[in-house]
């Protein structure tokens, strides 16, 4: 079979892409721009602002004077890469080979693939206006070789479409550029006078190697197709999804969970092949009267556990309602991580125990919610309310040690409560103090300690903390914010020792 | 003769605190929980652990005293390395002070739930997973049905829980193990220095199954329980006194 390939260049590739995020940038002239050498150096133009005479590689500042209410965008590098991407993965619906070609283009690879659109001219049509429709300013162009496609989708003023073997007509005709030749060389061609490919192309090859290095003789090569030319498909990664449609409709709690069961045993399979496991999963069942019903589960670390992931699924079936029937289940992974076999143990359990707690925490924050299981660490910092911080996850270990050196109480309110005292003296603990209406008299105590407030994270008055013991034994935990004599201060009681 | 038939009914005792889930069997790796005097009280003369024990607090000041003495007996029971898991409905507790009682504070799961009957279906899912070294559960009311099921949860997994009861209103039995009140007391410094000492507790022993019910002062110092000889008034609790039943 004869190799047919298709060259697309997108005109405007980085400005088309970000005019599609903001359409209010669409017939305005607008560049992306980004610093370079200590100015900002114009990478991508629109056609607006093309049209006005402003290119690639001017400065910002000499386009300005051209142009004063010209818009500027920052540019960020690897875009085009993403973009080109998600193109190439939209390019896959008329081929499975399809090439990125950077900076700006596509190579398709469409052997044997023109036919399903009736013929290679609605094909290329078809794939150019649609381009077009979605807003990018593309050209294609088609021949045998992936060089003669370059060229002429970049190059040629004639016809897109090169027939078999008729590379060398097209090339004569256009400029040395169109062979992808290196700057330098176009130069020096430009120079001696060879303005178009034509007028080298017969030249002795050893004469065109001595001159413009070897460069020039494999690129004229693959454009005429002597030397093959390998493209580099992309690999569009499977998603993480499995589907069971059922023949009859299922309605039934066991029906939901065999369901389940059999779609967790093929994405655990798949899971496990690829060493990896899932954070989140999400089942959509399809109802027979198209609406959906979605219950999704979430674990605290990856996990490819059938059992366990079930176990979490089925805490959530009796939310599902079948109605008339349910006909198609669709599972899908939609967070994974990596996960090997022996992972780092968490605390110093063994093993066995640390999946364990991992899996019953799964299920407990798969019924309660996963903001209510919390696990804290030591925090830098003396002021009660910031002595400890969240853990971010459960393998986290504690970077310093905890504190011991202080008393604390083990009950601390979320808030300081206010409370009546009465103080023999400033700076002295109270003898008595008042809280909930009942009276504590005071017999020992202990302080104060000062606390400053760390008036670089808030704003505040200091806090003197008193420990004190009343009659009946009980431990408290009071402070006065600010000294005695400020007009906000205040006694309350923070908290209550064992 | 008499020296056979006595050690007979002794083993037969142990057997049948066993089948009760109670006793420890001789292979437990679990290591000891010191008591000091308390052990006396108990069934075979060790804490049971893989049971359910309630306390009753019935001021915010008993709670926290509750809580120092569960951190107490737990530091024991997290020795062999397993994590803890405490639940409640608003968490009170200020982890760093846990420390000073031989707890890694980083290695205790918080969970706070929003309604009771959360906190309770979590502690008894916790209950069952044998990876546990302990849970505690900070509820108000536990009636005999549900306590029944904490029991049977722990009687396969052998996790021991630990149920905080604040403010609790009726006082009608439960399947728990044991019964405890525990209330602060008047601490000590030594050699009469001014300010307060280590921690103080009147531990009350209010319901033991198999066991002699019983009242004790101790102390928690250097990582151990000591108890306080001074001759402990048999006081009516609060609790008890009001006689709200």
């Amino acid at each position: 079979m004869n190799i047919r390939y298709l060259s697309i260049w997108f005109r405007h590739l980085l400005t088309d892409g970000y005019a599609l995020q903001q359409p209010g940038l669409n017939n305005i002239p607008f560049v992306m721009a980004s610093p370079e050498h200590g100015r900002m150096v114009i990478q991508a133009v629109n056609a607006v602002a093309e049209a006005d005479g402003i290119h690639a590689g001017m400065v910002v500042a000499d386009a300005r004077v051209i142009f004063p209410s010209l818009q500027v965008v920052d540019a960020k590098e690897g875009t085009e890469e993403e973009l080109l991407n998600l193109l190439a993965e939209w390019c896959l619906r008329y081929t499975p080979d399809v090439a990125i070609d950077l900076p700006d283009g596509l190579v398709l690879n469409i052997t044997g693939c023109p036919h399903l659109w009736g013929g290679e001219r609605a094909y290329l049509k078809d794939l150019v206006l649609r381009l077009r429709g979605m807003g990018y300013d593309a050209r294609a162009a088609m021949a045998d070789t992936v060089g003669a496609a370059w060229a002429v989708a970049r190059y040629g003023k004639i016809t897109p479409l090169i027939e078999n073997g008729g590379q060398k007509e097209t090339l004569v005709t256009l400029p040395p550029a169109a062979l992808r030749l290196e700057q330098v060389v176009t130069e020096r061609l430009h120079k001696l006078g060879l303005y178009t490919i034509g007028s080298f192309i017969d030249m002795p090859r050893s004469t065109l190697r001595r001159r413009f290095g070897p460069e020039i003789l494999t690129r004229i090569d693959q454009a005429l197709g002597t030397v093959a030319e390998r493209i580099q498909p992309i690999r569009p990664m499977p998603p993480y999804e499995e589907r069971l449609p059922c023949l009859e409709p299922i309605r039934t709690a066991k029906g939901i969970e065999i369901a389940i069961s059999r779609l967790l045993e093929k994405l655990c399979l798949r899971l496990y092949r690829e060493g990896k496991g899932l954070r989140t999963a999400i089942l959509t069942c399809h109802r027979i009267d198209h609406e959906r019903q979605q219950i999704s589960i979430s674990t605290g670390r990856p996990s490819r556990n059938t059992e366990h992931l079930f176990k979490l699924f089925e805490l959530q079936i009796p939310t599902i309602r079948p109605a008339l029937g349910i006909e198609l289940f669709l599972l899908e992974a939609g967070i994974t991580e990596t996960l090997t076999a022996t992972q780092e143990t968490l605390w110093n359990a063994t093993g066995s125990d640390e999946k364990a707690v991992a899996e019953l925490l799964d299920k407990i924050a798969g019924k309660v919610g996963a903001d209510k299981v919390h696990r804290y660490m030591p925090s830098e910092h003396y002021w009660p309310e910031r002595s400890y911080k969240e853990a971010v996850s459960l393998q986290d270990q504690p970077a310093t040690a905890w504190r011991t050196d202080r008393l604390r109480p083990v009950c601390l309110l979320p808030r300081p409560e206010k409370i009546e005292v009465s103080v023999p003296l400033p700076d002295y603990p109270p003898l008595l103090f008042r809280y909930g209406g009942k009276p504590y008299r005071i017999v020992k105590a202990d302080g104060p300690e000062r606390i400053e407030q760390e008036w670089w994270l808030e704003e505040g008055l200091h806090r003197d903390y008193y420990a004190v013991e009343d009659e009946g034994g009980a431990r408290y935990w009071l402070f006065r914010a600010g000294h005695f004599d400020h007009e906000q201060s205040g006694w309350y009681l923070h908290g209550f020792f064992a | 003769m008499q020296a056979i038939k006595k050690e007979k009914l002794e083993m037969l005792r142990r057997e049948i605190l066993c089948l009760q889930g109670l006793g420890t069997r001789p292979s437990s790796e679990q290591p000891p929980i010191k008591l000091g005097p308390v052990l006396n009280n108990m069934p075979g003369k060790v804490f049971p652990v893989g049971a359910v024990h309630e306390f009753l607090s019935p001021t915010l000041a008993a709670s926290a005293a509750t809580i120092g003495f569960i951190s107490a007996v737990i530091s024991f029971l997290m020795q062999s390395g397993k994590p803890c898991l405490w639940v409640g409905m608003r968490r009170t507790i200020f982890p760093p002070a846990l420390k000073v009682f031989g707890i890694d504070p980083d290695r205790i799961v918080f969970i706070e739930v929003a309604k009771e009957k959360e906190a309770l279906w979590t502690i008894e899912e916790a209950l069952k997973c044998k990876a546990l070294g302990a849970v505690i559960g900070e509820i108000k009311e536990l009636d005999f049905t549900s306590s029944r099921r904490l029991q049977l949860a722990v009687e396969d997994s052998r996790v021991t829980g630990f149920i905080n009861r604040l403010y609790p209103r009726s006082l009608r039995p439960t399947a728990c193990v044991a019964r405890w009140q525990i209330l602060p007391a008047g601490s000590q410094t030594t050699g009469g220095l001014p300010g307060i000492g280590f921690p103080r507790w009147r531990v009350e022993l209010l319901k033991i199954r198999n066991g002699k019910p019983d009242c004790w002062q101790l102390e928690w110092s250097d990582n151990a329980f000591h108890s306080i000889d001074s001759s402990v008034q048999k006081m009516v609790s609060p609790a008890l006194q009001t006689g709200v039943a």
